[in-house]
């Protein structure tokens, strides 16, 4: 007996819907697998990390505050990787245009008027999207490969930010921690609930809404899916590969410095040597799990963010490694991926032919 | 002095070298495994693990193999049966394996190590300064400049190196001459996963002797990009390793002169050298084209 995998002759819609629910379905059978391998009660273990988060407004807070920036972040993924972009040094771009967004409340404190907020929230955005455009560059100048080059500058913004909060930026009142100094109220994001959930949660919904426009309706969106789809056809069209290269990058890139300034401003209030629990890698799983839709993506973002507030919750409860939120994270892309197979193929089991002799071959 | 600090650069060189032969054969098959970094960290943590409980670094190293091979196999199976983008497959595996380690390794924190013993060949490890540098390093040393001549001799001088090279150029044809295309993909991917462990063994057995958490700190990635500025040709990749391992080393020495750089600067070398080398080595197109395979990263479902 052997598997193959036939062609469908069209998108399977219903395995278009359902896969992403087969995944999340085959994700917790596996974690329920590590957790008997950790020695824990598997129901336990699955009600503590999927549950009981859900059933008290602290930790549905905390939720929404994790789900914001993946959501930011994946939108601005999912058109990179609709065109066939490969930014995967979305972490890279988030700390680095928080860096840039902190500028102000770090350098110039005194500067605290109604202007503080929007000019953060602007420099963090020109700060991702220059951060980004480095790999587009030498993928459009050197054809040099973006993935690789994308992922570098993750590390090189991580030394950067560690530099600046133990040096330079570090609080001059601050007892020689390796922190900046806390942002004024005016460069402090308003909070939404009694909770540290602040006007970035609604901000992340409208970019959801106004991407999903844009990549269903406009020419912009068209120009997007089918340079991904096929190039060939699209530079026919007159779209150039280049230009839409620079611009993923560039709205990805912006997405994710707003993410992480609003992540400094609206639940740090300060620089610390790390700020993101890596959220530019999650919101890659984050894209595909959505389906690489705006509104898959919200959805998916919820499912993450969960997962994390999951694996403090084990931890804290019943002494399980919190790095099982990672492995469960990594398993969910997976099978994702695994799951997404079926949309396009459907499965066909074939018994093993006999060899047959080359006469009776030719009546076949 | 000078012995000191090639000694050093051997050692920081070895694990880039393994990792990077390992995948260069996987990308001569024509596929891209983007999970080396996952990998290679699943055999540092299960080969200090096994080293730890068993007290044997033999030991340790081999089950970092199969940690690295068990690994690659989940990703064969993805990527060759499922067909599925093997970008995003080998994220996948990254993230599995930055994660699974930190829980494997979290009883492992602090723990003393093992060192890999090393290996005195005899009369030649006498000489003065050759000696020690070249003929007393340990197996595993060894074992990375044996897989380089012998990857180099299987490509270019065998036939199961032609074939598989025929199979990263053109699978559709490889397929029509009868050559099953995934069992020859399924197998790249597994010596690469073997590499990967290896190369994850010998960063927590011989290069810093402990467990620490993401200790391999991107070498992986680094891994992938020396496979791009070897332009996929085994000896190149020996030349890229001990570059790469000359900066790490430099960099060390420099924070340890205390020159007033920020160290932080320091460290990120490795990282920019990495790009500066990437674009110095795309923009030659003439380089870059010849020996890419043809079917890198492209998909293959067998037609029946």
């Amino acid at each position: 007996m052997r598997i193959e995998l036939v062609k469908r002759k069209e998108h399977s819609s219903l395995m278009t819907l359902l896969s992403p629910l087969v995944a999340v379905g085959l994700t917790l059978v596996a974690a329920a697998i590590l957790f008997t391998i950790s020695g824990k009660d598997p129901l336990l273990g699955l009600y503590k990390f999927f549950i009981e988060p859900l059933t008290d407004t602290w930790s549905l807070q905390e939720i929404i505050v994790k789900a914001t920036p993946l959501v930011l972040i994946a939108c601005g993924l999912s058109v990179c990787y609709l065109s066939n972009n490969w930014n995967i040094g979305a972490e890279g771009q988030f700390v680095f245009g928080a860096l840039c967004g902190s500028f102000l409340p770090v350098i110039f404190p005194e500067f605290a008027n109604g202007a503080t907020l929007p000019m953060m929230l602007l420099f963090g955005a020109a700060g991702g999207a220059a951060w980004a455009m480095i790999p587009a560059l030498l993928k459009t100048r050197f054809n040099t490969n973006e993935i690789l080059t994308s992922l570098m500058l993750v590390y090189v913004a991580g030394l950067l930010l560690d530099y600046l909060v133990r040096g330079p930026w570090r609080d001059p009142g601050g007892y020689n921690f390796p922190e900046s100094r806390i942002f004024s109220d005016a460069a402090t994001l308003p909070v939404i609930g009694d909770g540290r959930m602040s006007i970035s949660a609604p901000i992340a919904v409208i970019v959801v809404i106004v991407l999903a426009v844009v990549l269903a309706k406009t020419l912009k969106g068209f120009e997007i899916r089918v340079m991904g789809e096929s190039p060939r056809a699209g530079s026919f069209a007159g779209f150039s590969a280049k230009r839409l290269t620079i611009f993923a990058f560039a709205l990805s890139g912006a997405l994710a410095g707003v993410a992480g300034t609003m992540e400094v401003s609206g639940s740090l209030n300060q620089l610390l040597p790390s700020i993101s629990p890596g959220y530019g890698f999650t919101a890659i799983i984050v894209a595909f799990l959505g389906r690489l839709n705006p509104v898959g993506i919200l959805i998916a973002g919820f499912v993450l963010a969960l997962s994390y507030i999951g694996g403090e919750a084990v931890q804290a409860s019943m002494g399980v490694s919190d790095k099982i939120a990672s492995v469960i994270q990594g398993l969910l892309l997976f099978f994702v991926l695994a799951c997404d197979t079926f949309i396009l193929y459907k499965l066909r089991f074939v018994k093993k032919r006999k060899a047959v002799a080359i006469g009776e071959a030719s009546h076949v | 002095m000078f012995e000191a600090v090639l000694l050093t650069v051997i050692t920081a060189a070895t694990p880039l070298l393994i990792a990077a032969i390992g995948e260069l054969v996987v990308e001569r098959s024509g596929v891209l495994n983007l999970g080396v970094e996952g990998m290679m960290i699943m055999g540092a943590v299960v080969g200090f693990a096994v080293a730890n409980q068993t007290g044997s670094g033999t030991l340790g190293v081999v089950a970092a193999i199969i940690a690295g091979m068990a690994m690659s196999a989940l990703f064969g199976f993805l990527v060759l049966v499922l067909v599925t983008n093997q970008v995003a497959s080998g994220l996948s595996l990254t993230i599995l394996g930055l994660g699974l380690s930190g829980m494997i390794g979290e009883a492992f924190i602090g723990v003393p190590g093992l060192r890999l013993p090393e290996l005195y060949i005899p009369v030649l490890s006498e000489i003065p300064f050759i000696g020690p540098v070249f003929f007393q390093q340990d197996a595993v040393v060894y074992l990375g400049f044996a897989l380089v001549f012998a990857v180099s001799y299987v490509l270019f001088k065998t036939r199961a190196g032609l074939v598989l090279r025929a199979v990263g150029d053109n699978h559709t044809s490889a397929h029509a001459l009868g050559y099953s295309v995934v069992r020859v993909r399924f197998l790249a991917i597994l010596f690469g996963g073997a590499c990967a462990g290896l190369a994850g063994a010998y960063m927590s057995l011989a290069y810093t002797p402990q467990w620490v958490e993401n200790m391999t700190a991107g070498r992986g990635w680094i891994a992938l990009a020396l496979v791009v500025f070897a332009s996929w040709l085994p000896f190149r990749v020996v030349a890229g390793a001990y570059l790469f391992g000359a900066v790490t080393v430099l960099t060390f020495h420099a924070q340890a002169q205390g020159l007033g750089i920020p160290s932080q600067f320091l460290s990120s070398l490795p990282y920019l050298a990495t790009i500066a080398v990437l674009v110095l080595i795309s923009a030659n197109r003439r380089l870059t084209l010849v020996n890419t395979p043809a079917c890198l990263g492209k998909p293959f479902v067998p037609d029946r």
